[in-house]
């Protein structure tokens, strides 16, 4: 059997007498789409953060295609390969979309003391942030200011810089939120063909996506994995129905 | 061309076409304020880098500026009165050299950026400025009670130091080499910003979250920063004390800091020309203003004031617009 790519074992964390995540267990194999779904309040951003690298776990551990990277933070563990997009937009305002996909390569290649030549003259890593323009669809918009963009631009955007760090394994905290049902379901065929590439771990609140693109979808509830398995096996279980699904029919 | 590529090299040519103007009125004390416009310009292109690009609000960079005005008096000094800096284990002696001055001021005030970086940068907002606020005072007392140059009476220096094939005692030339190293700074600047460095540091104060999820950490860019910001401020300081002739504890004083912010303010924080057009400016006002009244610093704030408030672009900002991206 393949290795795993990320594996997060009994991964823990309490807030006071909360325990936000109660031992988290969960693999992303490799082409594979796992999605995290679960009603809010869940832990789902708490979870994240523990695999991102900005939240210290009280115990457990991640790892990254066979390397532990537990004691690693945020940037240690981008440039071990994890290409993540935030919930809300998290981008260099001031600067044109371009340089926001720079900025990315410029991540990627990991020289960033150079004083001296223009960056943005620098042929290999304009092309590089281009080429991740045109793949999102916002090659014309290179010179606009982020600032300036449309809430699904920006949606967009973080995803193409993601795709300028080339990375290992994608973590995407909610990519369809405020896209609106054409730029979700343009988002959910580009997500489908980009596993191939590397294997997403997707937060999404979006069940039409969640149900079209996940190979596994796990649920999570008070911090704990209730059920992990295909879109049908977590249609059919009735503790997911309960927990979530059985709620959302409700309302 | 763009309008502030214009509005900069018109505020440029403002220095020297001044002082051209004096030399040939014979007015020696106009040029004296040019220069000392364009060495405190200098200073502000320093403190900008950590500002305006970096955005470091350091209130503690007269420690930078004192440091290069000690390193100045202190080798010079030595240098007037024939005595070594120290015999055991290698002798040093002073010097009345203003490239090797220079060359120690920039050091120095690099490896003090250096140490109050590694300590200050843990530390963010109110508490940043605080901490470099309390690492300038710690110099100025330092400078204070340090009887062997001076102390609260300063340093004397007679004659100005030596440029090759240069005679610094006449105005005009040493305005001249002033205004040559403002303008090597603001190119060297200029390119910083420009540079894959420069595009890391800005993104990491508009957003360090964004810097650090591409893999890049907003600590060293931030240091570095500081460390270039601080050695830019020592050469500052240096011409500084040259152009004066004395250097005394009054460069370490926190009001000094609060001046080279007000530089960079007046101007415009992030522009590259902001720190020329803000001293400038404070140039002029002290020199009309202080004319009129004792009390000009009262209008200064005034005016600091409708520009925190109306024009936060400072004087560049007002004139030619938002930044435009470079792309």
């Amino acid at each position: 059997m393949t290795e795993p790519l990320l594996k997060i074992s009994h991964l823990k964390k309490r807030f006071g007498a909360l325990k936000a995540t109660d031992d988290v267990s969960l693999t992303l194999m490799p082409n594979e789409i796992h999605a995290l779904i679960g009603p809010n309040g869940a832990g789902k951003s708490t979870l994240i953060k523990q695999i991102a690298g900005g939240l210290r776990s009280d115990s457990g551990t991640v790892e990254f295609a066979g390397r532990d990277v537990t004691a690693l933070g945020t940037v240690a563990r981008a440039r071990a390969g994890l290409g993540r997009t935030f919930q809300i937009s998290s981008l260099a305002m001031e600067y044109t979309v371009l340089q926001n996909t720079v900025l990315g390569a410029l991540g990627r290649e990991g020289h960033v003391m150079r004083f001296f030549q223009p960056v943005m003259k620098n042929r290999k890593l304009v092309d590089q942030g281009m080429a991740a323009l045109t793949r999102v669809g916002m090659a014309d918009l290179a010179t606009k200011r982020t600032a300036d963009l449309s809430h699904g631009q920006r949606r967009l955007l973080e995803v193409a810089v993601a795709l300028t760090l080339a990375p290992k394994v994608f973590l995407m905290d909610e990519p369809m939120a405020g896209l609106g049902a054409s730029g979700s379901k343009r988002l959910t065929g580009f997500l489908h063909n980009l596993r191939s590439e590397a294997p997403i771990l997707l937060v999404e609140h979006d069940m039409d996506a969640v149900f079209a693109l996940a190979d596994r979808i796990s649920v999570l509830v008070y911090g704990q994995i209730i059920a992990t398995g295909s879109a049908e096996e977590i249609r059919r279980d009735p503790l997911v129905r309960e927990a979530y699904l059985g709620a959302e029919d409700a309302a | 061309m763009a309008r502030e590529t214009l509005i900069n090299i018109a505020l440029f040519a403002l220095l020297p076409v001044t002082a051209g103007v004096a030399m040939v009125m014979d007015e020696p004390f106009i040029i004296t304020l040019v220069t000392k416009a364009a060495i405190l310009a200098l200073a502000g292109v320093g403190l900008n880098i950590a500002l305006g690009l970096g955005g470091l609000v350091s209130f503690g960079h007269a420690a930078f500026f004192g440091i290069g005005g000690y390193a100045m008096g202190v080798l010079a000094s030595h240098a007037q009165s024939y005595t070594p800096l120290m015999e055991t284990p290698i002798l040093i002696e002073g010097t009345k050299s203003m490239l090797v001055i220079w060359g120690v001021a920039v050091v120095t005030a690099a490896l003090a950026a250096l140490l109050i970086g590694v300590l200050s940068l843990r530390t963010t907002g109110v508490y940043f400025i605080m901490i470099t606020l309390a690492f300038g005072q710690m110099l100025y007392y330092f400078a204070i009670s340090w009887p062997a140059y001076g102390g609260e009476d300063g340093l004397s220096i007679y004659i100005r130091n030596d440029f090759p094939g240069l005679n610094t005692l006449d105005p005009i030339q040493f305005f001249a080499i002033a205004f040559a190293v403002l303008a090597a700074v603001l190119f060297v600047a200029g390119r910083l910003a420009k540079a894959p460095f420069g595009l890391a540091l800005s993104a990491a104060r508009q957003n360090p979250e964004r810097v650090e999820t591409v893999g890049i950490a907003p600590f060293w860019l931030r240091l570095v920063a500081f460390i270039v910001s601080g050695a830019v401020t020592g050469l500052a300081g240096a011409l500084f004390a040259d152009l004066n002739r004395f250097v005394s504890p009054t460069m370490f004083s926190w009001q000094t800091s609060g001046e080279i912010m007000v530089f960079v303010i007046l101007g415009g924080v992030g522009r590259l020309f902001g720190p020329v057009a803000g001293a400038a400016l404070f140039i002029l006002l002290e020199h009309v203003l202080g004319g009129l009244s004792d009390y000009w610093h009262v209008y200064l704030g005034l005016l600091l004031l409708l520009v925190v408030l109306f024009a936060r672009g400072g004087l560049i900002g007002t004139l030619a617009g938002r930044e435009t991206a470079h792309d």
